[in-house]
Order: structure tokens, then sequence, then C-alpha cells
């Protein structure tokens, strides 16, 4: 990868980050955390990456092994405990009118 | 076709679904499906990267890394799903410190791996490598304490509110520079160990002198600090999407972070800088005793509930701790089936993070419809005849409004004062998270009911009943 390009990409990404939420109502603010914490376990990638091209330098499977078990640990419980707290808010209006 | 360009089409798409994603949770309409839609962008993503890596000619999978691979998988989303779904929606937060800790442990270790064992002897990938382990660190130790001081494991030491925390900190934060500084020069083990131990000490000593009621806030920036590390793991391993959604994840929690000051007044100087609230009011003495509370029972309680006609509830961590939101539920239902207008005053950093009431009291079946944000609710409460105060306490103090002097000075808070009556719920007399004497408590208008939430609201279900409210 050309760095360069790499930073370019950092900052793109940056800037999209910082543009993708404005106004959040206050009920919200714990499920995206909770959901961009999910997001952040992207890592996952590179301890696959780590993985794959370790070849067979068994310290760096290791490694890299517990590296994917936490990121998928982040990633997965992450999704889960943010669907379980949405799963909340879903209610049908027509219960108020009784 | 070209297998890397397939991969790039595949990357493409998960970085939209993934901004698409963040963008929907900010939403309510839309959380449900935007929090799926980003689950299944990084699942995307991973489907792209195996592509990658098993079409490329002269690349592969060997069977050993297939093995590790499922191993890793296996055994982190087994257990990442399980405390998901057994965590009870009171333990939220310490339940997304501790997920966001392991964010960070996955950049370290990537960062390690790569540093014994692949380092190809770039300025930059060291530089990434070394931005990773530091921030690694930092967001896996600082997330550890903060999911064990809201878990209750771990007290605030009094030594880290003195000024000496500044010091030591400092220091560490110095050696942490010139570790890092050695390493750009010239790599060897002992330093990169220096490394990863006085990051982790720094974690530590940043976050340890921070008290509850600014915890998310802690959280939602060491949320930032994940992005991050995920970032500088990307230019570690080259990786255009982990760059990419790293850095997003880190702008759109810095983000994140703010939008929760601005709901507390703080700074976020104040925040990782200023201490507990307590240690500062100390100081500034502007506590002083309680002149004139008027404690009530439970039956007088219920009598004056039983002839208002609105109520409305202000819910607290205390609920959250008593796990009383069910009964609190069945309480209200109680009156409204006696058609008293029952709503509930939603603070925005009521609980111990900004929408834990909501989650709480939706758990409970509340209707969405009758939770009020502050500033919608608070024209309501010069014409509401009962507020009933349920484990909340900096929230309803009037001195955030009256008294210039005070730490809370500012803070924007239920107006329950202007109420006819107020009934606190409260265990005992102790102050909230800031430290800080209420002064709703010595008004005229407010009693006092002392007792546990659940207790209190169950046997205030009773007298209800005997009243006959709601038999109708």
């Amino acid at each position: 990868m050309d760095f360069a390009q790499a930073f370019w990409v950092l900052l793109l990404g940056s800037l999209l980050g910082l543009e993708l939420i404005g106004k959040v109502p206050p009920t919200l603010h714990t499920p995206l955390m909770s959901g961009a914490n999910a997001v952040s376990g992207i890592t996952m990638l590179a301890a696959l990456t780590l993985i794959i091209t370790a070849k067979n330098n068994l310290p760096l499977l290791i490694i890299g092994s517990i590296s994917l078990g936490f990121a998928l640990f982040n990633v997965v419980g992450g999704f889960v405990v943010t669907d379980r707290m949405l799963a909340m808010f879903n209610r049908k209006p027509s219960k108020k009118l009784k | 076709m070209d297998i890397s360009l397939i991969q790039s089409f595949i990357n493409l798409i998960a970085v939209l679904l993934l901004a698409l994603g963040i963008k929907g949770l900010s939403k309510v309409r839309s959380a449900k499906e935007a929090n799926r839609l980003a689950a299944f962008a990084m699942f995307l993503s991973i489907i792209g990267l195996l592509t990658y890596y098993l079409g490329k000619p002269g690349e592969g999978i060997t069977q050993q890394s297939w093995l590790w691979i499922i191993i890793g998988t296996f055994v982190g989303s087994l257990f990442g799903a399980i405390l998901a779904k057994r965590v009870p929606m009171t333990s939220m937060p310490e339940t997304v410190a501790l997920f966001n800790g392991c964010g960070g442990m996955s950049s370290l270790l990537v960062a390690i791996g790569v540093i014994f064992f692949q380092r190809n002897e770039t300025f930059i990938q060291d530089i990434s490598i070394l931005i990773s382990i530091f921030v690694g660190s930092i967001t896996f130790s600082g997330s550890i304490i903060a999911m064990a001081k809201l878990q209750g494991w771990l007290s605030t030491p009094s030594w880290t509110q003195s000024k000496i925390r500044h010091f030591i900190n400092i220091s560490i934060a110095i050696i942490s520079l010139v570790a890092f500084l050695n390493l750009i020069q010239s790599v060897n083990t002992s330093t990169i160990w220096l490394l990863v131990i006085s990051s982790t000490i720094l974690g530590i000593g940043v976050t340890l002198p921070i008290g509850g009621a600014d915890m998310p806030v802690v959280i939602s920036l060491l949320n930032s600090y994940s992005g991050i590390a995920a970032a500088a793991a990307g230019f570690v391993v080259g990786s255009q999407l982990l760059i990419v959604a790293g850095a997003m994840v880190g702008a759109a929690g810095l983000i994140l972070t703010q939008v929760m000051c601005k709901g507390m007044n703080r700074s976020l100087v104040s925040v990782l800088f200023g201490g507990t609230l307590s240690s500062q009011s100390k100081k500034l003495d502007s506590g002083g005793e309680y002149t004139n509370i008027t404690s009530c029972s439970v039956e007088e309680c219920a009598l004056t509930l039983e002839a208002a006609n609105k109520v409305i509830i202000v819910p607290g961590y205390g609920l959250a701790v008593a796990q009383a939101q069910h009964t609190l539920r069945e309480v209200a239902k109680i009156l409204e089936q006696n058609d008293i207008d029952v709503s509930y005053a939603i603070h925005p950093v009521a609980g111990r993070m900004p929408g834990h009431m909501n989650v709480l009291l939706a758990e409970a079946d509340v209707p969405y419809e009758q939770l009020k944000e502050m500033d919608n609710i608070n024209p309501d409460f010069p014409a509401t005849d009962v507020v009933l105060v349920l484990g909340a306490n900096d929230v309803v103090n009037p001195q955030a409004k009256s008294d210039q002097n005070s730490p809370l000075y500012g803070m924007p808070v239920l107006d329950v004062q202007e109420a006819r009556t107020v009934f606190v719920i409260k265990r005992g007399m102790s102050a909230g998270y800031s430290g800080i004497k209420n002064d709703l408590f010595d008004l005229p208008n407010t009693s006092m009911v002392f007792g546990d939430a659940k207790q209190v609201l169950s046997e205030l279900m009773t007298e209800l009943k005997e009243l006959g409210v709601g038999a109708k």
C-alpha cells in the first residue's frame, strides 16, 4: 500500500466520522457508543491478516489467534448488546391508544 | 477479474454500509436496522479479506492458519455473545467498557506480533506500530479500570484526588514518550516492553481519579481511542478498510464525547483532569448541613398520590441499583387506571450513562411516549401535583440554577421544586455523585421517604390498593 494514499484514506475517514453524527437524542447515546465500539473491533481484519501471513511461525499464529479472539469478543458482543438495547425501543405505538 | 479488484469492491461496499450504519444509529427510527447493517458490513469485510488471500495466486491460507483462525473466532465470538446475552440491562456501561478494552487489546497484540516477527523496517510502519501499542495499551487498561469502577470493584483512592496524581501521570507520560522516541531510532525488545508497561500504567493513572458521573464520557473517549488504535493497526498491516473504519469510529467517538460533555455542562478538560466533583466541593465547602428535612411514611405518600391529577416520575441511578423498574411500572399502572396522568422526566445524564434510564424503563414496558426529555418536561412541573424522585439526586438539585458557587452551577437540571409536592425516595441522606448537599431536600414542599426504591414502591403499591385506587 502506498503510504501517501493511506494518509488520504485516514484523512477522509476522519472527516467522514466527524460529519456522520451531528445531533443525537440522549436516548441513543449509549446504543450509539456501543455500536461504534463494536465497529472499532474491525482490528479483527489485522488479526486475520497476521494469522494468514504467519505461515508456520507458531508464536505469531498464537498471538494472532488471541488478538482475533479479543477483537471478535468486542465485535460480536458489541453488536448483540446494542441490539438488545435497541430492541427495547421497538414498541408498537398502538399500545398507547387503549 | 483481478482478485484484488474484487476485494477493493467488497471493501468499498463494507465502508459504505459501516458509514450508513453509524449514521443510522443516531436516529431512533433507523437505529435497530442500522446496527444490523453495521454488523453485516463487518461480516462482509471478513469475506473480502478471505476471498483476497484464497484467490490470490501464490498466497492461499495454510491449514495451520485455518486452525488458529477457527479457534480465535470460536472462542471470541462465543464469549462475546454469551456475555452480551446474559448481562443485565443495568450493567450496560461496564459491559461496553469491557468490550472496548478488548478491542484495544486486539490492536496492541497485532502491533506486538508484527514488531517481533514481521517488521519490514519502514519508518511509517514502525511509527504505526508504536502508536498502536501506545493507544492500544491505554485503551485496554483505561477501559478495564472504568469497568471495575462502575462495577464497584474499585473505589477512588484518596491520593488520586490530590495534585500528586498530575505529577505521577506526567512522569509516566514522559517515560512513555522517551521509550517511543527511542524505539523510532532503534527497536529493541526491552524498550518495547517499557512502552507497553508505561502506557498501560498511564491508562490506569488517568482513569482511576475519575468519578462515577463522568465515567460515560471517559468510556466514550476510550471508545474513540480504540478507533484510533484500529486505524494505526490498519497502517501496520496495510489495510485501507481498517484505516477508514478506525478513523471513522475515532472521529465519531470524539463527537459523541463532546455531545455527552455538553449534556452535563462539563468540559472534556475538567472531566479528565478535574478529578471527581466531590473533591472540588470539599474545597469549596458549599455543602453545609440540612436544616429542614421532612420525612414521611409510605402511607402519606400514597394518600397524596391518590388525590393527584398529574404525576411526574424522576428516575435515577438508585432505581437501577434497586432493580425497581418493574415495580415502578406496576405503581404507574395503578395510578393510570385511576385516571392520573403519569409521565417520566428523563435527565440526559440520569443514571450512569446517557440513555440509561430509557433502556431501563423500556425493559419494564413503559410506553415510549411517556418518557419526556428534560427540555420538554420542565415547563410542566408548575402544573404537576406530585413528583416522585426515585434514586436521583444531582439532576434535581436546584443549586445548579441558584448558587453560583456550587460546583454544579450551570448544569441543566429538572425543576422538580416547582411542583406542588415532591417525594424523594432515597435510602438515606447520603449525597449524590457530586457529593454536594441537595437544596431540594430542605424545601417545605419536599418530603423524604426513606428506604430501598423497590421496597418503598411495593409498599406503595399495597397502600394504593388498600385505598381502592386502581380497583376500577
